[in-house]
């Protein structure tokens, strides 16, 4: 097992103004061929976190602080050029809205073949048995490359999405939110597939999700977020069954259980500030 | 509440039918119908809450709207209060809809931007001239406060306000009518959890107090499981399997149900989590 990414301290605020911290001094580890979900409600600064790691901010928000080692060297030390060659070959990276993430006048086939021209100079032959074997990989039929992505059902395109993410064997893949808009069946066969791919291609996957059904599901570790900080964070059956900071269980408390057994109980912000400032 | 479950029922629906006809094929050159309900029958007893579950493109969307009459039936009729509202000419039906309103799933779609809170609260009561103006006022200032805002927020606009915030203003506005049915549509799909919790609790402390039924749509297997009395399982346009929601959980008797309950995410891990 060994350490994959290595997060140091990331404070990320707006540019312009500085002392509101989006994330605030955020640490963590994933290793190879393991999940590290990060959890948090909206606007807890989980998604800005993985941005960071891609280097993808927006202009309008700038990293303070914060080192992010990728397999030994700091990500934040390279120019675009550079960023450019870990970007999709190997980074890989899956977004919540995969009907948005994919161009609709162009084949699924010459979308996943892009990156694997770009990065890995296929052409021709080997090209097309490359897309091929990645659609099967994925677990739809190699005759669809010549589809569009509007012939696709929801699920198959985020399928199609995790073909080209992971099309130049990425040591690690970043996934923010990527069931969030699929039907409740076919939300978990997606994660049972970036499961499977994950063990098979030893990848490391940074998961990013609101859902701690989902974290049940899919996590080795997790990292609680709460306004822009880490609240909590630890294996994953630690954290679900003997959470240890005031936010997480009351985080859990509201979380329906499938059984209905659990009285619902919203989280009282005011008592949880006050525990903050003690 | 499951006593309730006794009660007569409050709105009927018998043998829907619905069909769409979608463009189809590249290009949108071909044409297909899509049957979006088909021989749908449901029942909502008073003082209860019946979920409608399914996946997207199920009809339960459809199903709410034919409920409501906001869209046109091929066939079938719903009985509200004994009443077949199909039926009724226009006038009367309007009438009628002041006892059947609907809370929307998008709390930034389905709120007048350009109107004050205090006039989209105050709106049904103006439009069924209920009271006064200084009675509609005072009507939608309780309603605000119960929801949990203040008397400052009738002032204010949409925008001013947080996702959790506008669906209460959206519970309000329904609720303010009196109303005896109130159709539900994902109604906390766009919120946060413990903004969730938070709604699914007002939702049903409004319930026993106004003694109010709820047709609640939903694709959330574990909100439905919290919320609801009974359960209907769309697929497809059809009714797969309904009857008490403890049922239906403990001991699904159809494939699909059973896929569908089966899917849940983290259902052992956090069944576990909350010992």
């Amino acid at each position: 097992m060994t350490e994959l990414l290595r997060m140091e301290g990331l404070t990320v605020a707006p540019a312009a103004s500085p002392s509101v911290l989006l994330v605030n001094d955020v640490s963590f580890t994933l290793d190879s061929g393991k999940t590290t979900c990060i959890v948090g409600e909206s606007g807890s600064g989980k998604s800005l976190t993985a941005l960071s790691v891609m280097g993808l901010l927006s202009r309008q928000l700038k990293r303070l602080h914060g080192k992010v080692i990728f397999q030994g060297q700091d990500l934040t030390t390279l120019n675009n050029e550079q960023m450019r060659d870990i970007r999709g070959k190997r980074i890989g990276m899956i977004f919540q809205e995969p009907m948005t993430s994919l161009n609709p006048v162009l084949t699924v086939g010459y979308q996943i073949g892009e990156s694997l021209t770009v990065h890995l100079g296929l052409k021709g032959q080997a090209l097309k048995a490359r897309i091929a074997g990645l659609l099967e990989q994925v677990g739809i039929p190699a005759g669809r490359a010549n589809s569009y992505p509007d012939e696709l059902s929801g699920g198959q395109r985020q399928r199609v999405m995790i073909a080209m993410s992971i099309a130049c064997e990425p040591a690690m893949l970043i996934a923010d939110e990527p069931t969030t808009a699929l039907d409740v069946t076919v939300q978990a066969q997606i994660l049972k597939l970036l499961d499977e791919l994950k063990s098979r291609m030893n990848m490391g996957m940074l998961f990013i999700t609101h859902d701690f059904g989902v974290v049940a599901d899919i996590a080795d570790n997790v990292v609680v977020m709460f306004r822009g900080q880490i609240v909590e964070s630890g294996p994953v059956a630690d954290v679900l069954h003997k959470p240890q900071h005031p936010y997480t269980q009351a985080l859990l408390a509201c979380v329906p259980d499938a059984e209905g057994k659990k009285p619902l109980k919203p989280i009282d912000y005011a008592w949880l500030n006050e525990e903050r400032a003690a | 509440m499951s006593a309730m479950s006794q009660a007569e029922a409050i709105l009927t629906a018998r043998h829907l039918n619905k069909t769409y006809s979608q463009r189809s094929g590249r290009f949108g050159f071909g044409h297909s119908q899509i049957k979006a309900l088909d021989d749908v029958s449901v029942s909502l007893h008073a003082g209860s809450t019946l979920a409608v579950v399914g996946e997207s493109g199920s009809g339960k969307s459809t199903l709410a709207r034919c409920l409501l009459q906001l869209q046109p039936l091929d066939s079938g009729e719903v009985l509200f209060q004994g009443r077949d509202l199909a039926a009724l000419p226009a006038s009367e039906l309007r009438a009628e809809r002041r006892h059947i309103q609907m809370v929307f799933q998008d709390p930034f779609a389905s709120l007048n931007p350009r109107m004050k809170v205090g006039d989209i609260v105050g709106e049904g009561l103006l439009i069924h001239q209920l009271g006064d103006a200084i009675e509609q006022r005072q009507k939608v200032l309780q309603m605000l406060k119960r929801v949990g805002l203040t008397e400052a927020d009738m002032q204010k606009y949409p925008h001013e306000f947080s996702g959790g915030q506008r669906q209460r203003i959206g519970i309000a506005r329904a609720l303010v009518l009196e109303p005896k049915v109130v159709v539900c549509d994902e109604p906390v799909s766009a919120l946060d959890v413990s903004i969730q919790a938070q709604i699914l609790l007002l939702l049903k402390e409004l319930q026993q107090e106004m003694h109010l039924s709820y047709i609640f749509i939903s694709h959330d297997l574990r909100v439905v499981r919290h919320i609801a009395d009974e359960v209907v399982v769309m697929h497809q346009g059809k009714i797969v399997e309904q009857g008490k929601v403890d049922d239906i959980y403990a001991a699904p008797t159809q494939e699909y149900t059973r896929n569908l309950l089966n899917s849940i995410p983290g259902r052992k891990a956090m069944a576990v989590a909350t010992h």
